[in-house]
């Protein structure tokens, strides 16, 4: 009977070790020292942006659509490659070439159908923009084997100050299969020259059968990605199953671990695996219980909010507010809601400006301003 | 005798293969729970429970089961604006999911029977077909 109690206490500790959050809890700040304008509204889901200047930007809908928007106009972009638009897939990421100033040359993550087998999976294209179209289109990475899955597609795009371009692609919902297998794509971060040829010094570049742009592995779903300022790492949001949304800091030829190590469990309730750690693989930086849904992430340069530079920006999109969080000693020591119930944020990004732009579903792209 | 056995069991097999075009209910039901696992679970949640004021429930949803048609044009064109559904307020946006009709009327059938839902009447593929934007 004692043995028996003691089993069951150990049993209601453990369901409460899993139920809790994961520190730092999530606050409300007491008071609000801003609030927020709309910059453009008639766009449903604004998967990704990026600035030309600070009148102009860059912004996809994720239903196959791209759009210039100048002094708050917005104009639709022709000459797109086809997009297979299917659950999470579409239109994704756009992002300016590190040049663009002299060569036009945009860098856009879309979901595909070319090649064979049913359904599509993530492609990466470079094009020139000329005016109002899209010329000089260039498919650089398709992603294989097709399926129609709904499920992680990624993507987001970054570059690095060596020329160098990564983007995600996700599991596609096969996680037993692609996310360790560097032989196939999916569950991975991908690196490539900015003309999108393989770098030489990429990790598997020498294993005859891998896919050799392949980055890091063992990944779920990567849909944040942004370059530390200081560090010049590139910093990783993805999402999880339900607990377990990690950021992870990418360092190459890593395994992240997924699925057979994890924090979360399936959305059913039933268990992945109990295991969190093993040899040879790499521990999140930061685990989300319960899950966020991690969207776009950027880290904050500006002196525009009292504060708040040099945090972390995530968009929540299950909880519907951007979350902010304060790194010291390479922890999260404190984790905030900004805006909180304002919609599914999609993406965020520091604008040349300073100050930070939100995508927020069904409500388009909204900038935060510090009050007076 | 032997052939007689035969060319029955070959015009029975055949009569079968063409009344099965239209899928059975329980089938609709079991390959809309696939559907239903891929593309709507991660916002209306295992139960169809959803998140209070943010994804409407589909479980005893009077949104679901007494709108069939609204509901299957939703799921085709997708639904943005506010609703109402159980006496709350949802003023969110679903994006069409690019699935295909077939796929369409699966989900329906497993939405609208699964749970405490027995709605008990199959969606069919045509249904789904017939509504146009």
């Amino acid at each position: 009977m004692k043995y028996l109690n003691f089993t069951l206490f150990l049993f209601f500790i453990s369901n409460i070790s899993c139920a809790q959050e994961n520190y730092p809890p999530i606050e409300t700040p007491e008071k609000i020292k801003y609030t927020y304008e709309k910059v453009i509204e008639d766009i449903d889901v604004a998967w990704g942006l990026d600035f030309i200047n600070s009148k102009e930007f860059l912004i996809t809908e994720k239903s196959g659509q791209l759009f210039k928007i100048s002094n708050n106009t917005m104009t639709e972009i022709s000459g797109l490659p086809e997009v297979y638009v299917r659950g999470q897939g579409g239109l994704l990421d756009v992002a300016l070439h590190p040049n663009f100033r002299e060569n036009n040359i945009i860098f856009l993550t879309l979901s595909s159908i070319i090649g064979d087998g049913d359904g599509g999976n993530t492609a990466l294209y470079s094009a020139e923009l000329n005016e109002n179209s899209l010329h000089n289109l260039k498919l650089l990475y398709k992603a294989f084997p097709n399926s129609k899955k709904g499920q992680h597609f990624g993507s987001r795009i970054v570059f690095d100050d060596k020329n160098h371009l990564f983007f995600s692609i996700g599991d596609r919902g096969n996680r037993d299969v692609n996310p360790q297998d560097i032989t196939i794509d999916g569950g991975k971060i991908y690196r490539l020259n900015l003309d999108g040829s393989i770098p030489n010094d990429n990790p598997f570049i020498n294993e005859s059968s891998a896919k050799k742009a392949i980055y890091s592995y063992g990944h779920r779903n990567p849909q944040g990605m942004a370059v530390h300022p200081r560090t010049g790492k590139i910093w990783v949001n993805e999402h999880g199953p339900r607990g377990g949304d990690e950021i992870n800091v990418i360092e190459k030829g890593k395994n992240y671990g997924w699925p057979k190590i994890t924090y979360g469990i399936n959305y059913s309730g039933t268990t992945i695996t109990d295991k969190r750690s093993m040899p040879g693989m790499e521990q999140p930086f930061y685990y989300w219980i319960p899950s966020i849904a991690p969207s776009g992430m950027t880290f904050l340069t500006s002196n525009k909010y009292k504060g708040w530079k040099n945090s972390l920006f995530v968009g929540s999109l299950k909880f519907e507010y951007l979350e902010r969080l304060v790194i010291k000693n390479n922890k999260v020591i404190k984790r905030e809601k900004i805006l909180d119930k304002i919609g599914r944020v999609r993406d965020v990004n520091q604008g040349p400006d300073g100050y930070l732009y939100i995508n927020v579903d069904g409500k388009g792209v909204l900038k935060i301003i510090p009050n007076k | 005798m032997k052939i007689f056995f035969l060319a029955y069991f070959i015009f029975i097999s055949y009569l079968f293969n063409i009344i099965q075009k239209e899928k059975s209910f329980e089938q609709s039901i079991s390959d809309g729970k696939m559907i239903y696992e891929d593309f709507c679970i991660q916002c209306h949640l295992n139960n169809g429970e959803g998140i209070e004021g943010v994804y409407p429930p589909l479980n005893k949803s009077d949104y679901l089961l007494e709108n069939i048609d609204k509901s299957i044009y939703s799921i085709k064109y997708g639904l943005k604006g506010e609703i109402i559904v159980n006496g709350i307020k949802y003023n969110g946006v679903m994006i069409n999911q690019g699935l295909e009709d077939d796929e369409i009327a699966d989900v329906m059938n497993y939405i609208t029977n699964s749970w405490d839902n027995n709605l008990n009447i199959q969606i069919t593929e045509k249904r789904v077909n017939e509504l146009k934007k």
